[in-house]
């Protein structure tokens, strides 16, 4: 009889931790974007502002920035505004980014 | 002697034509000036368009076999807009070395190089067109171009193998077309072809001859191919083959990049993992901004001829193992052990850099 019920038991047991971390699962947070993307913040002056503006969701200028840039450099802590016009058209030639790259990029470093 | 060897070999990554302070003196004055001019020229430049001064200044130490080189560097990047579609840019590196004297003599040798690494002028004609005119990096495989600057590197000198292909010099005196054929959010096209002329002018010291480079790029993957080949044009007609894979899974910190290139001397490859700690505490956390690279090489002699560009002239395995620091305010501490394995001897290899990255507007503006 003992013996018979051990598998039972361990059933039970194991459909308990199961649904607990089904339950544990769902009612946790979303974990917080990590990775290079978590980092990929406008590196220009006005990179707090455009990091509220762009936090409802992904901009163009912002996906371009993170799947583009990451590949060669990591990202510098800021730069003047003024320089943001240059800085893209010296990586739209060294990293052949397109027009259309070019002007989100643009947008998205001066928001 | 091996070290400064090695430095020297460091350099050759960076792939410019090193020339004396004499000479610096003498014959860098020219391009300088017109550089200078250029930059009053632009100075009514729009708001967003005020040439930038970037670059980086390291401080780098090498030691092989128990000799210690050392190097500190400057590299300073100049980038000047002209109007909506003229773009003059300039890179250049200036740095001193002591190294141990030879044959058993106390003390340190020192020398000072100072030299151009490409200055060009590009023109955007069209959206997927730009015509590039002067000294240029050589478009083959993906380390010359995009890899090189001490600020960008992972290691402080660069593999071996990437220098195949770049016939010596890593720089071409000619133009170059290049640009993006397709865009698209699911993938995109670049390409880039050159034709060098011979140039024995010691500031841009190039070889005559012809390439390009095609890359297809998968954004949503991060996954990029890329295919070079060139074509040396004087002495011993020579073909270059290379290509290149990169992978960066989305969201994990990992990079992985790679190049095969073959010529008709030698062959080689490079595989190099980077992975940033981020997932600790998020990448400006004082874990999450460690940065663990390791670095796989290997180099084959296929005849007895030299091309004089570096790659020994024995069979070599080289690994490397680093351990990068991201300081604030673009700040990298680069550590790294590599073994070197070759027929003519095995050697340890250990170095230490630190580099700070400038990015500034060349000057003061409203």
């Amino acid at each position: 009889m003992i013996m018979s019920s051990k598998p039972l038991l361990l059933a039970r047991a194991l459909a308990l931790v199961v649904l607990a971390s089904t339950a544990t699962l769902r009612g946790s947070p979303q974990p917080a974007p990590q990775g290079k993307a978590a980092a990929q913040q406008p590196p220009a002056n006005k990179s707090a502002a455009a990091a509220e503006n762009s936090e409802p969701r992904q901009g163009e200028g912002e996906r371009i920035f993170a799947q583009n840039c990451s590949r060669c450099h990591n990202s510098p802590d800021g730069f003047s505004s003024r320089i943001s016009g240059t800085v893209l058209r010296h990586m739209r030639v060294r990293a052949s980014l397109s027009k259309h790259d070019e002007e989100e990029l643009l947008r998205f470093f001066n928001p | 002697m091996t070290a400064l060897t090695i430095g020297i070999d460091s350099l050759t990554t960076m792939q410019h034509e090193i020339v004396s302070l004499e000479f610096f003196k003498v014959r860098l004055f020219q391009p300088l000036a017109l550089v200078l001019t250029m930059l009053y020229a632009v100075s009514h430049s729009v708001a967003q368009d005020t040439p930038l001064l970037s670059g980086g200044v390291g401080f780098f130490t090498n030691t092989t076999d128990g000799k210690s080189t050392f190097m500190p560097i400057i590299e300073p990047l100049l980038a000047a807009p002209i109007g909506q579609r003229f773009l003059i840019e300039s890179r250049a590196a200036l740095l001193e070395t002591w190294a141990p004297k030879d044959n058993g003599q106390s003390g340190y040798d020192h020398t000072h190089f100072i030299g151009l690494t490409y200055l060009e002028g590009d023109y955007l004609a069209s959206r997927h067109f730009t015509l590039v005119g002067g000294s240029f990096l050589l478009p083959f495989g993906s380390y010359n171009e995009r890899l090189s600057p001490i600020w960008i590197s992972n290691f402080q000198d660069g593999p071996s193998a990437s220098n195949i292909g770049l016939m010596s010099t890593g720089t071409g005196v000619g133009g170059m077309v290049r640009g993006s054929a397709l865009s698209r959010p699911k993938y995109s096209i670049d390409y880039a072809a050159y034709f060098s002329a011979l140039s024995s002018n010691s500031q841009f010291t190039a070889k005559r001859s012809a390439g390009g480079r095609v890359d297809l790029y998968l954004p949503e993957k991060r996954l990029e191919i890329g295919f070079s080949y060139s074509r040396l044009l004087q002495d011993v007609d020579e073909n270059f083959f290379g290509t290149h894979v990169w992978w960066e899974p989305k969201d994990t910190g990992l990079r992985i990049r790679s190049e095969f290139n073959r010529g008709q001397h030698a062959q080689g490859y490079w595989i190099e993992a980077d992975y940033r700690l981020q997932r600790f505490g998020g990448p400006e956390s004082w874990i999450g901004r460690f940065e663990p690279v390791f670095r796989m090489q290997q180099t084959f002699h296929l005849d007895n001829s030299t091309n004089g560009d570096g790659v020994s002239l024995v069979n070599t395995q080289r690994a490397d193992f680093g351990l990068d620091y991201n300081l604030p305010h673009n700040t990298r501490i680069l550590t790294s052990y590599s073994r070197q394995f070759s027929s003519t001897g095995d050697h340890n290899i250990w170095e230490t850099g630190i580099v700070y990255r400038f990015l500034f507007p060349a000057w003061k503006g409203k």
